[in-house]
Order: C-alpha cells, then sequence, then structure tokens
C-alpha cells in the first residue's frame, strides 16, 4: 500500500505545486491590472464630479474670462484642433514614408543603422527641448518672430515623428516576407508590392503607433507655453499664421488660479480634452477594423 | 483584387500628399505676411504673477472695444522682457522693476518703454490653521529660518516659547518672482535661500502642503492665502515696529512690511503712440484699481493712479 501510495501523492504534490504556480501568477496578474484600472477609474471619476458640473454650452463657446463661470474653453478647444490637424497632415507623410524607406529600400549599411538609432534616441528627448528648438528655428528664423499654429504644428511634428517612424517601422517588420515574396512571383515590382501587400497588411499597426503619436501631442503643454505662451486669447485661429493656445496650457492655468471655483472648469476642461482624445482614437480603430476585416486579407 | 487595392491606395496616396504639400504652401505662405503688424491688436506678455490683472482690465476693455484683440502671455517676468526688449509685444506684465541688463538690450535695439505700478501684492507667510501657538514672527526670525544653510527643524529653536514641534517648510521653486522678492527682503540677498524646502511652481501645492501639516510653513501671494483663510493662518510680521498682519489695509497703506511689493507694466513708447494702446493704458490705469482687488491683488492709493494718469497724457 504505502509502496504504491507514495508516487501517487509524489505525483499530486508535484500536480498541486503547478496548479498553485498558477494561480499565484494569474492573481498576480490580474491585480496588476485591476490596480492600473482603479488608479485610473478614481482619477476619471474625480474629474467628472469636479467638472460635470460645469460642462455646458456656454462653456464650449465662450472664451476664457477671469469669473470662472463665465469662462469657456473654445479658444484653446479650436487652438487644438488647429495643431492637432496640421500636425497629423505633416507626421504621418514624412513618418510613413521615412519607415517605408529604411524598412523596404534602404540598404542595411552602416550609415542606415547610425540614421535609426539617431532615431530612436530622438524618441526620448524631453519635449521641452523640442519647444526650444522650435522657438529658434521655426518662429525665430522661418516666420521673423511669428508665433504662429504652423511653428506650433511643426514643433509638435518634430516631438512625434520619431514615435511613429519606429511604430511604422515595426509594423512594417511584421508583415510576413512570404507575402512579398508571392507579389513579386507574380511579377510586381518593388513600389507595387509595398502599395499593395505591404502597406494594408502593416497599416493597422501604422494606426496605433500614430494615433499614440498625435495623444502626446495633444496632451504636451511644455513647447506650446513656450512656442506660444498666449493663456488668454479671444478668437479662433482662423489661418495656419493665427495665434492660438492649446487645452492643455489653458487647464494649467485655471489649475494654478486661487480662485476654488476655477478648478470645477480645469476639471471640465480635462473632460473636454479627454473626449477629443477618445473621439481621435475611436476614428482610428474605426479606420483599422476597415481595414482588418477585409476578407482579402 | 490586387488591382482595386492598387486603386484605392493611389487614391489615398494622392489625397495624402495633396494635403501635405497643402500644408507646406499654407506654411510658407503664412511666413510672408507674419511681418506686417496688425493694428487692431495689443500684445502683451510676461509675469504670471500679473497676468489676471491683465486678463481682468482687457476682458472689461474689450465690452466696449470688441474690434480689438488683446492676448495675453505668460512667459514669466524674465520671459516677458525678453520680447518686449526686442519690440515683439507692445505692454510687458512685470512682478519686478526692469533689470539694468535688460534696459541695456532694449535701449540697444532702439526701444523707449514707460513703467506703471499697478498693483500690490503681499507676500503672505502662513500657517496652517491647525497651529495654536504662532502668530507673529520678526523678520529676524524669519531670516533664521530661511537663510542659506539654515539647520532649524524645529519651532522650539526659532524661539524658545514655541513647543517642540518639527518645522516643515513650503516655498515657491527658484524661478518665481515671489522667490526673488522674500529672499531679497528676508534674507538680504536676492536668491540667497536654504534649498531643503518643499518648493512647487503651483502655489496651490504649497497652500495644500502648509495647510495640512501642523509644522508647516509656507509662503505665496497674497491671493491664495485669501482664497484659503479656512485651512490657513497668516502671520503677522514685526519688523521692529510691532505685529502687522497682511491685509487689504495694511498691503495698501504700506504698513505691511517688507514683503508688500509692488507689480509692474511696461508699455513700449511707440506702441503708446497707437491710439488704441493710449485708450488701453488709460482705460488700466482708471480702472484697475477695483478689477486687482477682483482678482486677488490690492490697488495702489488712488492718488498713485491719477498721477500717473497725469503723466501719460
Amino acid at each position: 500500500m504505502t509502496k504504491q501510495a507514495a508516487p501517487k501523492s509524489n505525483r499530486q504534490r508535484l500536480h498541486a505545486v503547478r496548479v498553485l504556480r498558477d494561480r499565484v501568477f494569474v492573481t498576480g496578474f490580474v491585480l496588476a491590472i485591476v490596480i492600473g484600472i482603479l488608479g485610473l477609474a478614481a482619477l476619471l471619476f474625480d474629474v467628472l464630479i469636479d467638472g460635470l458640473p460645469s460642462l455646458n454650452w456656454n462653456f464650449l463657446s465662450n472664451y476664457a474670462s477671469r469669473k470662472a463661470e463665465q469662462s469657456g474653453i473654445l479658444a484653446p478647444l479650436a487652438g487644438t484642433v488647429w495643431i492637432v490637424g496640421m500636425t497629423a497632415l505633416m507626421t504621418i507623410p514624412i513618418g510613413v514614408g521615412t519607415a517605408i524607406y529604411l524598412e523596404e529600400f534602404a540598404s542595411k549599411s552602416r550609415f542606415n543603422r547610425i540614421i535609426e538609432l539617431n532615431i530612436a534616441n530622438l524618441a526620448g528627448v524631453p519635449s521641452v527641448i523640442y519647444g526650444l528648438l522650435g522657438l529658434a528655428v521655426f518662429v525665430q528664423f522661418l516666420f521673423n518672430g511669428s508665433r504662429n499654429v504652423t511653428a506650433g504644428a511643426l514643433t509638435m511634428t518634430l516631438l512625434i515623428l520619431p514615435i511613429v517612424v519606429i511604430a511604422s517601422q515595426e509594423a512594417i517588420k511584421a508583415v510576413p516576407s512570404s507575402y512579398r515574396d508571392a507579389a513579386y512571383a507574380m511579377g510586381a515590382n518593388k513600389w507595387q508590392v509595398v502599395k499593395a501587400v505591404v502597406l494594408p497588411q502593416a497599416l493597422p499597426g501604422m494606426m496605433s503607433g500614430i494615433i499614440l503619436a498625435l495623444s502626446r501631442a495633444i496632451g504636451e503643454s511644455a513647447p506650446i507655453l513656450i512656442i506660444s505662451s498666449l493663456v488668454w486669447v479671444t478668437f479662433v485661429p482662423t489661418s495656419p499664421d493665427s495665434k492660438f493656445t492649446v487645452l492643455p496650457l489653458q487647464i494649467f492655468t485655471w489649475i494654478s488660479q486661487p480662485q476654488h471655483a476655477f478648478r470645477g472648469i480645469a476639471a471640465a476642461g480635462i473632460i473636454v480634452l479627454l473626449v477629443v482624445l477618445l473621439s481621435m482614437n475611436g476614428v482610428a480603430i474605426w479606420i483599422r477594423s476597415k481595414y482588418q476585416s477585409r476578407p482579402e486579407q | 483584387m490586387i488591382k482595386t487595392e492598387f486603386r484605392k491606395y493611389s487614391k489615398t496616396a494622392l489625397i495624402l500628399t495633396s494635403l501635405f504639400i497643402l500644408g507646406i504652401v499654407a506654411a510658407c505662405g503664412s511666413g510672408e505676411n507674419s511681418s506686417g503688424a496688425e493694428s487692431s491688436e495689443i500684445l502683451i506678455d510676461g509675469s504670471s504673477t500679473v497676468f489676471p490683472i491683465s486678463q481682468a482690465v482687457a476682458e472689461e476693455f474689450r465690452k466696449d472695444r470688441p474690434e480689438i484683440q488683446i492676448p495675453v502671455g505668460i512667459s514669466g517676468t524674465g520671459g516677458g522682457f525678453k520680447r518686449f526688449v526686442t519690440g515683439e509685444t507692445d505692454i510687458s506684465d512685470a512682478s519686478r522693476p526692469i533689470k539694468d541688463s535688460e534696459r541695456a538690450t532694449a535701449a540697444a535695439n532702439g526701444i523707449e518703454f514707460t513703467e506703471f505700478t499697478i498693483a500690490f501684492d503681499g507676500i503672505s507667510v502662513a500657517v496652517s490653521s491647525s497651529n495654536d501657538f504662532a502668530t507673529c514672527l520678526t523678520t529676524d526670525e524669519l531670516k533664521k529660518i530661511w537663510e542659506t544653510g539654515s539647520t532649524i527643524d524645529n519651532w522650539n529653536q526659532v524661539r524658545s516659547e514655541f513647543p517642540n514641534k518639527p518645522l516643515r517648510l513650503y516655498g515657491p521653486d527658484t524661478d518665481s518672482g515671489t522667490f526673488d522678492y522674500f529672499t531679497a527682503e528676508v534674507n538680504g540677498k536676492e536668491d540667497a535661500s536654504r534649498s531643503d524646502y518643499a518648493a512647487s511652481s503651483d502655489d496651490n501645492v504649497l497652500v495644500q502642503g502648509v495647510s495640512g501639516d501642523q509644522g508647516g510653513m509656507g509662503y505665496f501671494g497674497f491671493a491664495y492665502y485669501a482664497e484659503n483663510t479656512e485651512i490657513l493662518k497668516v502671520l503677522s510680521i514685526d519688523t521692529g515696529v510691532g505685529c502687522v498682519a497682511p491685509s487689504i489695509a495694511t498691503i495698501r497703506d504700506g504698513s505691511y512690511l517688507p514683503l508688500s511689493r509692488p507689480l509692474f507694466i511696461y508699455v513700449n513708447n511707440s506702441s503708446l503712440q497707437r491710439p488704441e494702446v493710449h485708450d488701453f493704458i488709460k482705460y488700466y490705469l482708471s480702472n484697475v484699481n477695483e478689477l486687482a482687488e477682483e482678482v486677488g491683488y490690492i490697488g495702489l492709493p488712488e492718488a498713485d493712479y491719477v498721477s500717473q494718469l497725469a503723466e501719460l497724457n
């Protein structure tokens, strides 16, 4: 009896240890995600409680005021839309183009490897440095001292370009080389392969990277504080040459006011910022699913 | 299938490319007409302390003259002067007088300007409302606490009758004009301060820190005390002639010493010749007394505005 039972219980013990280890890790992972989500939920809850009472049509259609209850967010909202729109127009072609060239066309020479290394390094440069660079190069040199929307968008483009390039490169790398080979076998040339096979396959991954990068551009205040510095603007930008302010800068100014009432409209401003961000993400997810669900892939 | 892909993507590529070119063209086009200054705009930049006052005045002024745009920035006093001395801005908000070096740059650029004193801010030294022992400190005691190299970390080291309670300090960071003024007046040398205190550029953070800490002490603008009287207790200051607490009356009549500081605007003289700028400054000096108090600052004695208005005309 004992001879037979010993190996069985040993097996059982080993099994129990494996099950236990499995449970410990699963619990750990669930805990990790719960902590993250709880933190986020607490922040969101706090912002919604503070901000929702101030969020109404007047808030969206008025300009800022010294009186919190009359303050609105029109100028920074329009400024943010301008900045993000122009940044996207400049970043996407340059960033995706760079990634395609580096992955599909460039030879793996030492020079190109240095370029890739530098792009990765640029992604880690603090944003305030880009602000100073933008002030010197775009505002002072290119636009003759005019602190306009274009200078802001160009600065943001520099800031997020490395992220877009790296994400797009990764997306292109993930396309199986058998797909390319199949297209070549059908007689397609290099550009045709890129256009018809690589780009559609890589598009969902690229979109994720682009959206992450543009979300960063929306939330940045340090470079815009240097480029624009304006926090009280009573007009909407009408051309790329207009002066402007953006949402994070306005929120920052409101939070640092001594009057408590500004805390509420700052929270309302954060909600507006979140809505802009989420709707951008929504568009990206829509584009991604549109391309992913096509039957020929 | 590949063919439809081609078509689809050439279209997308075409649209993207044309949008991109459009952006570049717009960007280049905008560079050309940017140098011509629009006459209906008065550009203000500078101190974030003075910002609420300039914003309030500009907001009221625009109710009568909505055709004039008056954007206001917060580059800081020094950052504002950098733009002002090259003629980039019409008006510079400042929480300290212009420095000689800035004056020299302005002269080199041929920029002449006029200084106006517009209001007072009373830097307030505050403790938590739960602090029941401290009500008044002498300037010597303040210096002993805040001077460079000070190691005081207990209230009983400040004055022997104070209880044995750890003293924790909160103050603005070194970029702040409040820091410059406080260190100059209390420690005798601008920017000379102990550095082992909790520093923040956001005065509301200092208010939170001090109010939640029975042994805490901090300094910030009067408005931040005035908005938080229920959680803070302001300390009176004794320069040798008795304790004086900061209040609208004591700051205005100059008896709250040495921490009442004047706030300024600097106006470019060639901008001042434009009728709308002249009107705006006139409006500023005529109405700032009331508007400054609305946003938490203290107006000057009325005579000071009258004399500055006379100087303007």
